[in-house]
């Protein structure tokens, strides 16, 4: 359970709710936010400002802690500029899975969001991009057929429009209570990576904490460039179920993203405060029109 | 629960057996044998109107035709390919060249294994990126030399071990998915027992999904779907009636194209009847594909799961 400040920080830190947070507080929906934050990996509380300016990185201890993908967006794109694409879409219910309905409204009030993914097109470092990034506050960015949808949306319309593309993945998975429907997401959003890389697109993909399950069996792992955050779990089993198996405990930094750049799976681990740079000079070195200057 | 049926069916079939261990056995007790034959019958046709559990039940039961006895019995010529020629051979994964009706096709699938020494050595049809790489490599074959692809899919899921992670079992499924996208020769993939999760769909990207009556095709095993969503696996019975994983529900939901009839009280009862019924509609099914363009054979595969 989250306590009523994590509660607030949770919404505070997607910018794109700041304004209905701070709605909320003044009509007493929600208490004040606090000054100050506790990391939820050392217990510290800092001061919520020495947060934000660390990009949601614990100042004292370092641990990563998930972004707002609006706020993301904000601090990536030039200027905060980007056009949302497909805001509309959210959950179904193909099963008619019990209590399911339920459940997506409660992590639509937690979060704001519509779904576990957003997609949008701006520019970054003057290159129009389409920018995909799921979200582990919904539902631990599971995959669901509304997610696999939009996913194959936004490769699509990067494929229609000869943009480049990064896609921040975080999922704990397939999204249960949609059974084989989601399963079959990988296998769209898959063939639409295909499609793309055919066609000579270029795709960034952008590992953050956790990546796992038919995600990373997917569109995840078949990026022309893998990043991942610091500290990121990237795996396709997750950690518990394969101590269950090999009825041993797994070594230390098993299936971090440390583990896997030395395993061959990750171009680069890239700090949050060096992404946006990082990102601009691939995307540059990628430009279709680059020419050899003297 | 058919369980207790099959339980008994067997029981019947193990008396028979022994009464018959000679011609002089089988003469003497020919009246108790065709009783006996009889109570067999009655009791097979007792199983019908299945439960989802029933099913999931059939799907795994030991004695299923698995991929060797289907290649066996309804391909010639086989030519058994190993390895990924990279890593290792990985028994999970079964295949290599064959003929259908004199016809040259790459044919691949999960490999269980018939017994508890197989079993051991294929994993218990739980491939490692190797074995995924391996099917990659037979289907890449098959593109080269304008083969069709049929994949047999039976597994509990891919292996979730420490060296399958380290090898990159989540990248191996994803560049098989991907590649299989875009193939431009027909490919039919029969669910013949379970297919679970990205395990089975690795090797299950296809133009048309046969699937036998009794085999299921979810997201995940209904343990693991039950642990996962109310952390306790023994619930898995309650989970097979949500899931909507047999043939008839995934037929529904588009994802079969055809349902093969079994038959009754499964595959494992009258093995020769599978592979005709299962022969019927798979040649059916390999003409109608061959007569498509290989532009045309990507555009129908990508749009069937684009739809999903």
């Amino acid at each position: 359970m989250l306590t009523p400040i994590q509660k607030i920080y949770d919404i505070y830190h997607d910018l794109e709710h700041q304004e209905k947070a701070r709605r909320d507080i003044s009509a007493g929906k929600l208490g004040i936010p606090s000054a100050f934050v506790t990391c939820r990996s050392c217990s510290r509380r800092s001061m919520r400002h020495r947060w934000e300016e660390n990009l949601f990185v614990c100042p004292e201890c370092g641990k990563y802690s998930p972004m707002g993908s609006y706020y993301r967006l904000k601090i990536l794109m030039d200027d905060g500029h980007y056009e949302e694409l497909d805001h509309e879409m959210s959950a179904g219910d193909p099963l008619d899975f019990p209590g399911y309905k339920e459940k997506i409204e409660a992590q639509e009030k937690k979060t704001g969001l519509r779904e576990a993914v957003i997609s949008a097109v701006g520019p970054i470092g003057g290159i129009k991009t389409v920018v995909i990034l799921l979200d582990s506050r919904f539902f631990m960015g599971s995959m669901s057929r509304a997610v696999g949808e939009k996913v194959t949306r936004g490769i699509e319309y990067a494929d229609r429009h000869k943009l480049p593309l990064i896609i921040f993945s975080a999922s704990g998975g397939a999204r249960m209570q949609e059974g084989i429907y989601s399963l079959m997401q990988m296998a769209k959003t898959t063939a639409a990576i295909h499609n793309f890389a055919k066609h000579g697109g270029f795709y960034i993909s952008f590992l953050m904490h956790p990546t796992t399950g038919g995600v990373t069996a997917s569109f995840a792992t078949l990026g022309d460039i893998t990043l991942a955050e610091p500290g990121a779990l990237i795996g396709f089993a997750g950690p518990r179920v394969i101590e269950q198996t090999i009825g041993k405990k797994l070594p230390e930094g098993f299936q971090h993203a440390e583990y896997l750049e030395k395993q061959g799976f990750v171009d680069k681990i890239v700090e949050r405060k060096d992404m946006r740079n990082t990102l601009i000079d691939l995307l540059k070195l990628h430009q279709k029109n680059n020419q050899a200057t003297a | 629960m058919i369980k207790d049926i099959i339980k008994q069916v067997e029981e019947l079939e193990k008396r028979m057996e022994d009464m018959a261990k000679t011609v002089e056995d089988l003469r003497a007790n020919a009246p108790m044998i065709a009783q006996l034959d009889q109570e067999r019958n009655t009791l097979l046709r007792e199983c019908s109107d299945l439960s989802a559990a029933d099913h999931v039940y059939l799907a795994r039961h030991p004695k299923r035709p698995h991929i060797q006895d289907f290649i066996e019995n309804l391909f010639t010529d086989f030519f058994e390919q190993k390895g990924d020629h990279l890593y290792k051979d990985d028994a999970a994964i079964y295949g290599g060249i064959a003929r259908y009706k004199g016809m040259p096709v790459t044919v691949l699938g999960h490999r269980k294994g018939r017994n508890m020494e197989e079993n051991l050595a294929c994993n218990f049809g739980m491939p490692c990126p190797e074995g995924y790489r391996k099917a990659l490599r037979l289907m890449e074959q098959a593109e080269k030399f304008q083969r069709p692809i049929i994949t047999f899919i039976d597994t509990p899921g891919a292996y979730p071990g420490l060296e399958a992670e380290e090898h990159g079992q989540g990248e191996a499924i994803a560049q098989n998915l991907a590649a299989m996208s875009g193939f431009h020769v027909p490919i039919i993939s029969i669910i013949t027992g379970e297919g679970n999760s990205g395990g089975a769909l690795a090797i299950g990207v296809a133009n048309k999904i046969l699937m036998l009556e009794n085999a299921v095709f979810s997201v995940l095993s209904p343990e693991g779907f039950a642990s996962i969503l109310w952390k306790d696996a023994s619930r898995h019975e309650e989970a097979c009636d949500i899931m909507k994983l047999t043939a008839k529900d995934l037929r529904k939901a588009k994802v079969a194209d055809h349902l093969i009839p079994e038959p009754l009280g499964g595959a494992q009862e009258d093995p020769e009847r599978m592979y005709a019924s299962l022969d019927i509609v798979l040649e059916k099914t390999l003409q109608e594909l061959c007569a498509l363009r290989p532009d045309e054979l990507v555009e129908q595969r990508q749009e069937k799961y684009r739809n999903i």
